[in-house]
């Protein structure tokens, strides 16, 4: 077993996260937002991940598990949603979408 | 016995909740009994009560019917207090006011109001008895405010006319001006002396002050404020003319007889306190002989019934002014029950004329009327002879006895008496000018109408005829109150009155009828021929105007006080509210700009706030 | 072992870049299954074999499929790629870029230099805290994926 810079981990699960944060920031496809959305939880999963090993404890995993049931729930109402919407409104800009403005 | 003092405002009080809470439902009857029976219960309760007093040794009475208010080291009791002094008052209050109500009953009967009215005049009665029986200074002013608040509810008793609203605001507001300075004073004295309770605050003064002492000068100073205010002296004076707007018997009642004595009141029952302070009371005697003067002048010119009783209200006042100044205090009270009885007769009298005439006010329309108002020409005749001083109607004996008072004053005690003299020549001129003019010469108008009179109206004219006439022989037992005070005067009197002197206070209002008889009666002089004088032109409409007061008034607080109102229009203090509401509009308008409903900018946003926040933490 | 984290980490950066740049919606959709797998390789790579599994399975596997299946289902494909292109004008790549930088490198400065002594924990040590002091928090993962399967039904259904 050989070794691995702790950060390095890090900015991997960082560099990651910034590009997810690009990707919701700038997108207008509501599909591609909730992509990028993935993007982001996935780094912050690797960090926990990264941690794990540092340490040899098994509860950073324990962690991902969770993140990944989360992110399993929120990718189905996620997709949910944007199916309901695009019947409503026939589009999938999240600018058009913007009743909340109110 | 003397337990049933408290009763004397009880029954007027219990009069007007009776006539407020049920006088809509009450036949007119009813609602006269109530009014006037009252009071009448008042004045058996008040004889009840004067009798064995005056039988016994005259000894002054207290009696607490509670504690009012009790607030660490200040107590006030809801006290009551008699002696002579107390004894002469609520006989004048009770006596001529159960006679004023009694001739309401008739004149006010066709009056849409008329339960309104008496409510108002119990509530009035039972003031004042408060007011004279309190042996408290802040009980004192409770009735002191609640006959000014009547006085205001009355004057604009016919409130459909804005111009009566205007005269009630006046009176009120000028009222203000004194009580506020009155106000003042109380709060002095118990800072000073820690009490209010008059006969000990009295001892206290006489212990701890000096005679000339800055407190005692200051004290009194604002205590005649008050009195000055509620009695019409100079210099808020204006309001009484005004007055007359509210219905005669309101005018007899509150605005000659008795609320106006107030200060009188006030001054002789705080008269220890004056006569430490022999400066303020020497003012007292100048403010009350200006006060005569300017308004026996005015009231030589007036063409209005009631305003020329009213100006000779204030002049009487002043004679009692006077009077208090000079140090005669019996003197003083003494005429202000022989001017309610005579002045309340008067105001009664000119009730009737007016109620005859349909309202008609100027004088100069009437004429001749003598024949036609027989009751109340008789009134008039008699009034008039007792307010101009004839000899040995009521007002001789009252005004003489000031007159000496103010001849025992050393130094300046001359020219009050000449001042006096003066103004009784004039009160006799105005007096029976008044008489020539509405009741002889020629009838100018109103030829057919006869008199309203009934016994209601006509047995309180009677009786104040009786008591104007004979009023002077009446003993007011005030010798106790005033003992050290009387003693000094006669004193005095042994040597300083000559007989000419008494012979020119008899002759001089003579003269002035004399004149008046010449003037307004045979047509020897003609008021239309002086009139061409330029001079006396000018005189007559400065005097007509009351020597020009309102106008004065008007130009130093009322022009000024619009001004101010007009240019503060867009209140300045209200600007920094408005400015917390432009900010509150304009961060409105600032943060809905950022509620686009761009999911976008809200993730934006909260990644600016993410770096802000490791930025932060990274590089501090 | 090192040469398999810089490996999956280089392709995950790589292929992660092309989904947010991507206009077409599959391809996007391949580019990030693949992030995703290469992030199971660096997951390998750190010693935690059950994750890297799990990360193909659910997530490179199961959750993309939804997504495909969306995508499927909009009919979102060649047709829409010129409205994404309209809709990515370079400009709107500047502030999130700059936004990105600046938090990367704010977060850069924060590391701790330290290096990963990579031992293996296996499904063993995972699945003892998993059904021991975990078990309340899977239990409620599992009340989670309920709800989130009862409301995307709920959703999804046509009125």
């Amino acid at each position: 077993m050989d070794t691995i810079p702790f950060e390095h981990g890090l900015l991997l699960a960082s560099a990651l996260f910034a590009l997810g944060l690009v990707g919701v920031t700038t997108r207008r496809n509501i599909v591609f937002v909730l992509m990028s959305l993935e993007i982001m939880l996935n780094a912050t999963g690797l960090v926990f991940v990264v941690g794990s090993s540092k340490w040899g404890h098994a509860d950073g995993q324990i962690m991902f598990l969770m993140i990944l049931t989360l992110a399993a729930a929120e990718v189905a109402v996620g997709l949910a949603l944007i199916i309901q919407l695009y019947r409503r409104f026939k589009t999938v800009d999240i600018d058009v979408l913007s009743q909340l403005k109110g | 016995m003397f337990e049933s003092l408290g009763l004397l405002p009880t029954f007027p009080l219990l009069g007007f909740l009776t006539l407020f809470l049920a006088g809509g439902f009450l036949p007119r009857r009813m609602i006269g009994l109530i009014g006037a029976g009252s009071i009448g219960l008042s004045f058996l309760v008040a004889l009840s009560i004067v009798m064995p007093f005056l039988s016994g040794d005259s000894e002054e009475v207290r009696h607490v019917v509670y504690t009012w208010l009790s607030v660490g080291n200040f107590e006030s009791t809801f006290g009551l207090y008699l002696d002579g002094l107390t004894v002469v008052m609520i006989l004048v209050i009770t006596g001529v006011g159960f006679l004023i109500h009694l001739y309401s009953t008739g004149f006010m009967i066709d009056d849409p109001s008329f339960s309104r009215f008496f409510a108002i005049m119990n509530l009035f009665v039972a003031s004042m008895l408060i007011l004279v029986i309190a042996d408290n200074l802040l009980l004192l002013y409770l009735g002191w405010e609640g006959v000014g608040l009547c006085s205001y509810l009355l004057i604009g008793f016919w409130y459909t006319d804005p111009e009566n609203g205007y005269a009630a605001r006046k009176a009120f507001v000028t009222t203000r001006v004194g009580d506020t300075s009155m106000a003042i004073g109380l709060f002095l004295l118990f800072t000073q002396l820690g009490t209010l309770d008059i006969q000990s605050l009295l001892v206290f003064a006489q212990d701890r002050w000096d005679i000339g002492s800055g407190f005692a000068i200051a004290a009194t100073l604002l205590l005649l404020g008050g009195a000055v205010g509620k009695s019409a002296q100079l210099p808020l004076q204006t309001w009484l003319p005004d007055a007359m707007a509210g219905p005669t018997p309101i005018s007899a009642l509150i605005h000659a007889a008795t609320m106006v004595t107030a200060g009188v009141y006030l001054i002789a029952r705080m008269h220890p306190l004056f006569e430490l302070a022999p400066n303020v009371q020497l003012l007292v005697a100048l403010i009350g002989l200006a006060t005569l003067l300017i308004a026996g002048f005015t009231a030589m010119t007036q063409h209005d019934i009631k305003r020329i009783l009213a100006y000779s209200t204030i002049s009487q006042i002043g004679y009692m002014f006077l009077g208090l100044g000079v140090g005669a205090w019996s003197a003083s009270i003494f005429h202000l029950m022989t001017h309610a009885f005579f002045k309340a007769l008067l105001f009664l009298g000119a009730g009737t004329v007016i109620l005859s005439l349909h309202h008609e006010h100027d004088i100069f329309k009437m004429g001749g009327k003598w024949r036609q108002l027989p009751v109340a020409f008789a009134s008039f005749m008699i009034g008039s002879l007792a307010l101009a001083a004839f000899p040995f109607t009521s007002g001789y004996f009252s005004k003489d006895e000031i007159l000496i008072g103010a001849l025992a004053v050393e130094g300046v005690g001359l020219w009050l008496w000449l001042g006096g003299v003066v103004g009784a020549f004039f009160t006799g001129i105005y007096s029976f000018r008044l008489v020539f003019v509405v009741f002889f010469g020629e009838s100018r108008g109103h030829h057919d109408e006869g008199e309203v009179t009934g016994l209601a109206m006509a047995l309180p004219l009677f009786v104040l005829m009786v008591l104007a006439l004979l009023g002077g022989f009446i003993h007011i037992p005030v010798d106790n109150v005033f003992s050290h005070g009387a003693a000094l005067g006669a004193a005095h009197e042994e040597h300083s009155v000559s007989t000419f002197m008494h012979a020119v206070m008899i002759v001089v209002p003579l003269l002035g009828i004399g004149v008046s008889y010449l003037f307004y009666c045979a047509g020897v002089f003609s008021v239309s021929s002086l009139m061409k004088l330029p001079l006396a032109k000018t005189l007559h409409s400065f005097w007509y105007s009351g020597w020009g007061f309102d106008c004065l008034y008007k130009l130093l607080f009322i022009s000024p006080f619009l001004w101010l109102s007009k240019v503060n229009r867009r209140d300045v203090v209200d600007t920094f509210y408005a400015g917390i509401v432009v900010l509150s509009v304009f961060g409105n308008a600032v943060s809905v700009r950022s509620q686009s409903g761009l999911l976008r900018w809200y993730i934006l946003s909260i990644v600016i706030g993410i770096v802000l926040l490791v930025s932060l933490g990274a590089f501090l | 072992m090192s040469f398999l984290f810089y490996a999956g980490g280089a392709v995950a950066l790589i292929s992660t870049l092309f989904v947010i740049l991507q206009t077409n919606v599959v391809h996007a959709l391949i580019y990030l299954v693949l992030s995703l797998l290469a992030v199971a390789v660096v997951f390998f790579s750190l010693g935690a074999p059950f994750v890297a599994l799990l990360e193909a399975i659910v997530y490179a596997g199961a959750i993309m499929v939804l997504f495909l299946f969306v995508v499927m289902m909009l009919n979102l494909g060649q047709t829409t790629r010129e409205q994404e292109k309209a809709w990515l004008p370079p400009r709107v790549w500047l502030i999130p870029v700059v936004l990105a930088t600046v938090l990367l490198s704010g977060l850069l400065s924060s590391f701790p230099a330290n290096s990963i002594e990579v031992t293996e924990v296996g499904v063993m040590e995972v699945s003892g805290l998993l059904f021991g002091p975990y078990v309340l928090a899977v239990e409620l993962a599992s009340f989670l994926l309920l709800a989130g399967l009862i409301s995307a039904y709920h959703l999804a259904k046509s009125r």
